[in-house]
């Protein structure tokens, strides 16, 4: 293990510092055409009527499509492995542009225009005539009865609802003396604020498409393409280049099937279809909000003697991922605290809102704000400390889940507890806090986290790869996985260095770019997946490529099997440790063997039937100052066991990365609606308050290494763990600080201010 | 790519003058961070614009002959926070446009436009109101100079002829006005950075010789009402107290007399008003302060 578990630079460092880094737009063709998208001005109704006749005498306007040219294939759009089983597949409730629309800033046309001025001015200039409907934003108010339908297959707009139930609830709340705790708690719709704004160009080549995208899953798009346009997936060619980000808004086949449609009706020339950022807000995936409704029965010793938890979710408009996030939470309420007797259920509802999607943590920054927010509650109502609250009923070592299989075999959340308490120096300032009077206080909270890796069992999971020995003893390797900015390139290299014996991760060069063309399938970057099920794949292919090599070496050194191996690139006698012949000898003789040439290649698929936990906790430290309603957050650590680092340098960096995520879910991010219109009201940069370095302190990440047993390289996941138990520790952090409870994110000054009047911390 | 007709390049004060009277259908742009943004959002599209970028007479801070600050149109707020005048004689200009978006609008932007925008959430325009500055125009006509209050006319309108072809040309801050004075400004965000002030409170006072007494206090406000205003009755009430936290606490609640803030999604009308009077008792504080009074 020469590699692993190293702080080794990026393999892209030099490159992106320096601008060189070519993004989907730096490899756009010049004549591109610009599609730009007529946007609903309505949240709810039907178009009777598109006037594009004062768009089509702009100079420049190429064509204009509207919902009445499209074809009629509805069609899914997240990036979930595709289910032989229809019951498991997405729902496919997307048009290519919508006559009924669902929520203000629906698709209804597409202008394409020689440049983005005439493309612009066109859509200015299309005159659509609605037939209005009432329209709902509300979750609750959407499953009421002869609330406005949004879709009609699904009554009361209940996209899903489903149950659990371990022990018995009723039974167990029996139990005399026991302590109820009830809370309802609310959370926001969010944005994933990726640097790079999704976009695409698409153009026809020979009778196929090809579509270049930003997109964290170009295998689930090719497959989306061609259903949406009805053409086999094969037709479809999907490039994937570098891309600025995702944060689960680009696993969701978002405009690429538009953008194709579009160069299909333009006699196949390249179209661009690129979202400004106010697009991304409205017309990409946002977060689910989601309200919950906890009660927790408590012995007076601070243990749980029955739970119930009911969660309402915000799909927005149209299915996406749909279920799948509202029920991740669900499925992790459970397993986190140990109680033998809990009920659930969870709802999805469609809303005139935006539409929801996937979003680094998948439902568990939602979960973990509610219940880490009432486990604060629980332990101020037995009169615990939070902390020792927690040690005392977090999941036990030993515990297996019956569904998932996983177990939990390390004391990790003690240990991250520990970990944390100590770094922020935990009870001498929980004392000297406590003592503190006037209008500036100070308090320390905490949260743990529940996180598991990849989607087995829910849905596939497979990883291929494909290496080449090349002529001057370095390998060259594909993966399905996607780097998206997170540093999966330099891991792959760094896992296939080690299973091969080369001298430096700097041997392995990964295509980062995907091509569904000539790429091995995978399924893109999601679930905090990459490095997990990249891992095996790598592993197995990596064996395989050696085998070869040292199948061939054996034949040019005559040398036993067993007496050799590949030790810093070089064909090793294991025995004596002579170095025989390099890696770049063995594949010049090996390509111009003039009677049995072999180029040297391996490809492999390895399909991930096991699931991993990914614990960990956040622990912050505030400022708050009463009369002026603020909040600064002064300390913040979170700590992590995701197994073996592959790189400490980019784990952190990815810490750092989702606990920015969470300050700004706890303290300012909120996309706003008009109450009366549905109009989104700060869907850009200014106005929709994502968190600054300016409101950051000092972001420590710290880990517990526990080797996965079930992992190829002791890994699991850390993509979306950090984001998910910033927010409540800073919630309780107010909690501890000032006495007042906030159950509902982002706690802004506004928020405050409602607060701490209806507390009479400060006069009306 | 933007969506603009046709662009003039002013050379120097007359020839801006002379392209307005040509074209009063353009719209002046300078640093170019509130016009281009305007443009593509489409509010301003298809418009001509009048770039006074070059006119670079209208750039730099000097005490003039009347021993005014003259502060010219197209000073960036870069400029200004590390100009040595303003940091001698009236540093809550300089800080307060140091809050001004993020470093690289802080670059490019200038107080010209920041002014004559005439938006109530300016950072540089509360502490112009309070410091009582004059607006200097400059027109077909020649040059007129009229203080601050009156260039506001309401909500995104500033008294600026197009018909005289006027532009703004400089900011005057006279002796009398900075004076042995002390001022402090509070930029209400929502964020540390890269925000626009949900409410700016910049307050100035001078002491007695013996630090004793409100000489003159003066207070204004961004995002209190349409346009930057006074709180007259605050300043009548304090004027001539004695420095002692009790009074500046009733200053501070004074202020709700004067100012008219509404409700909007962005904040509310009661919160508003609750960061006002404790932004004004904190602003006085540390103009005190400043001013060597004790507390």
């Amino acid at each position: 293990m020469a590699e692993v578990g190293k702080r080794k630079p990026r393999v892209d460092a030099y490159d992106k510092a320096t601008g060189r880094t070519k993004y989907y737009e730096d490899l756009m063709p010049r004549e591109a055409l610009f599609a730009r998208i007529k946007h609903s001005e309505i949240a709810h109704g039907m178009v009777k009527s598109i006037d594009t006749s004062a768009a089509e005498a702009i100079e420049g306007v190429v064509k204009v499509l509207t919902c009445f040219d499209v074809p009629n294939i509805p069609f899914p759009t997240a990036g979930h492995p595709w289910s032989m089983e229809q019951s498991h597949q997405d729902v496919a409730d997307r048009l290519l542009l919508n006559r009924h629309v669902r929520y203000y800033g629906d698709d209804v046309a597409v202008v394409i225009a020689e440049n983005e001025v005439a493309a612009v001015q066109g859509v200015r200039a299309l005159k659509v005539e609605y037939e209005e409907f009432p329209f709902v934003l509300d979750v609750q108010k959407a499953m009421e009865d002869g609330a406005p339908q949004i879709h009609n297959a699904y009554p009361n707009n209940i996209l899903k609802h489903t149950s659990l139930s371990r022990g018995n609830y009723e039974e167990a709340i029996k139990e005399p003396g026991l302590i109820r705790v009830e809370g309802w708690y609310e959370t926001p719709s969010v944005q994933h604020c990726h640097i790079e704004n999704h976009g695409c160009y698409a153009y026809e080549e020979n009778g196929r498409i090809v579509v270049v995208a930003s997109t964290q899953i170009p295998h689930i798009v090719r497959r989306v393409v061609g259903q949406a346009l009805g053409r086999p997936w094969g037709e479809i060619r999907i490039v994937k280049p570098y891309i600025g980000g995702g944060f689960g808004n680009k696993q969701d086949a978002l405009y690429e099937p538009l953008c194709a449609y579009c160069s299909t009706q333009v006699g196949g020339r390249c179209v661009r279809l690129d979202c400004s950022r106010e697009e991304t807000f409205v017309s990409n995936r946002l977060r689910h909000a989601i309200r919950y409704h906890i009660i927790s029965w408590l012995r007076p010793d601070g243990t749980f003697a029955a739970r119930k938890l009911e969660c309402f979710s915000n799909q927005g408009a149209y299915s996406s991922h749909g279920h799948s996030i509202v029920a991740k939470g669900l499925g992790a309420f459970p397993q986190q605290y140990q109680c033998a007797n809990v009920v659930g259920d969870a709802y999805t509802v469609f809303t005139n809102r935006p539409v929801a999607g996937a979003m680094r943590g998948y439902g568990i920054p939602q979960a973990m704000f509610a219940n880490e927010s009432h486990i604060d509650d629980c332990a101020k109502a037995v009169g615990m400390d939070p902390l020792a609250f927690r040690h005392k009923n977090l999941m036990e070592v030993g515990y297996e889940d019956p569904f998932s299989k996983n177990v939990n075999y390390f004391d990790s959340y003690n240990q991250c507890l520990a970990k944390g308490k100590e770094y922020i120096d935990y009870d001498r300032k929980i004392a000297e806090y406590a003592k503190e009077t006037g209008p500036i206080r100070h308090g320390i909270g905490v949260a743990a986290f529940w996180y598991n890796t990849a989607v087995y069992p829910i849905a596939l999971e497979t990883s291929s790869n494909r290496m080449q020995l090349n002529l001057d003893g370095t390998v060259t390797m594909q993966c399905g996985e996607t780097e998206i900015g997170q540093g999966a390139d330099t891991v792959f290299a760094q896992m296939a260095a080690d299973v091969l014996g080369l001298a430096s991760y700097r041997d392995v060069n990964v295509v980062s770019c995907q091509d569904t063309d000539i790429t091995p399938t995978g399924l893109g970057a999601y679930a905090s997946r990459q490095t997990y099920v990249a891992g095996f794949s790598i592993r197995q292919t990596g064996l395989l490529l050696k085998e070869k090599i040292l199948k061939r070496a054996c034949d040019l050194t005559r040398q036993a099997p067993y007496n050799i191996d590949i030790v810093d690139g070089n064909i090793v006698r294991i025995t004596d440790g002579k170095k025989l012949m390099t890696l770049s000898e063995l594949a010049m003789t090996a390509q111009y063997d003039p009677v049995n040439s072999e180029h040297i290649t391996a490809e492999e698929t390895y399909t991930i039937r096991n699931n991993a936990y990914s614990f960990g906790c956040t622990f912050a430290e505030v400022e708050v100052d009463i009369p002026m309603c603020k909040v600064t957050l002064t300390n913040i650590v979170n700590v992590h066991d995701c197994g073996t680092l592959i790189n400490p340098a980019l784990a952190e960096a990815q810490v750092h990365g989702g606990m920015s995520m969470a300050i700004g879910y706890g303290l300012s991010e909120q996309l706003l609606f008009d109450e009366k219109t549905g109009k989104p009201l700060n869907n850009n940069l200014l106005d929709y308050k994502l968190s600054t370095f300016m409101d950051h302190p000092h972001l420590e990440a710290q880990f517990v290494e526990n080797p996965e047993p079930t992992s190829a390289f002791g890994t699991k996941s850390l993509g979306e763990p950090p984001a998910c138990s910033g927010a409540p520790a800073i919630r309780n952090a107010i909690y501890n600080a000032t006495g007042v409870a906030i159950n509902e994110n982002p706690i802004t000054p506004h928020v405050l201010f409602k607060y701490f009047t209806q507390e009479g911390l400060i006069e009306e | 790519m933007y969506d603009m007709s046709a662009l003039y390049e002013a050379k120097s004060v007359q020839d801006a003058v002379r392209l307005r009277l040509e074209h009063p259908e353009a719209q002046i742009i300078a640093g170019g961070t509130d016009v281009l943004v305007q443009m593509r959002e489409g509010k301003r599209a298809g418009k001509s614009l009048i770039s006074i970028q070059k006119v670079n007479e209208m750039r730099g801070i000097s005490i003039d002959e009347e021993e005014n600050i003259r502060i010219g149109s197209l000073t960036t707020f870069t400029h200004i926070t590390n100009d040595p005048i303003i940091q001698q004689y009236i540093n809550v200009l300089g800080e307060a446009v140091d809050m001004v978006g993020g470093p690289q609008i802080r670059n490019a932007g200038t107080i010209g436009g920041n002014t004559c925008n005439g938006v109530t959430s300016a950072d540089s325009a509360s502490t112009l109101h309070a410091w009582e500055a004059i607006v200097e125009i400059t027109g077909k006509n020649g040059v007129r100079r009229i203080p601050i209050k009156e260039f506001y006319i309401k909500a995104g309108t500033v008294d600026l002829r197009v018909e005289d072809g006027e532009i703004q040309t400089a900011i005057l801050i006279p002796k009398a006005s900075y004076e042995n004075t002390w001022g402090h400004y509070i930029k209400y965000a929502m964020r540390n950075a890269m925000d626009i002030a949900t409410l700016g409170t910049s307050v100035n006072a001078r002491l007695s010789a013996d630090k004793k007494t409100f000489e003159r206090v003066r207070i204004a406000f961004g995002v209190a009402g349409p346009v930057p205003m006074r709180a007259l009755n605050a300043e009548a009430f304090i004027n001539g107290k004695d420095v002692t936290l009790e009074n500046i606490e009733a200053f501070g609640r004074a202020v709700l007399q004067d100012i008219n803030p509404r409700d909007s999604w962005r904040a509310s009308k009661a919160f508003r008003q609750h960061i006002a009077a404790e932004s004004a008792k904190r602003c006085l504080i540390e103009s005190v302060k400043l001013a060597g009074g004790e507390l």
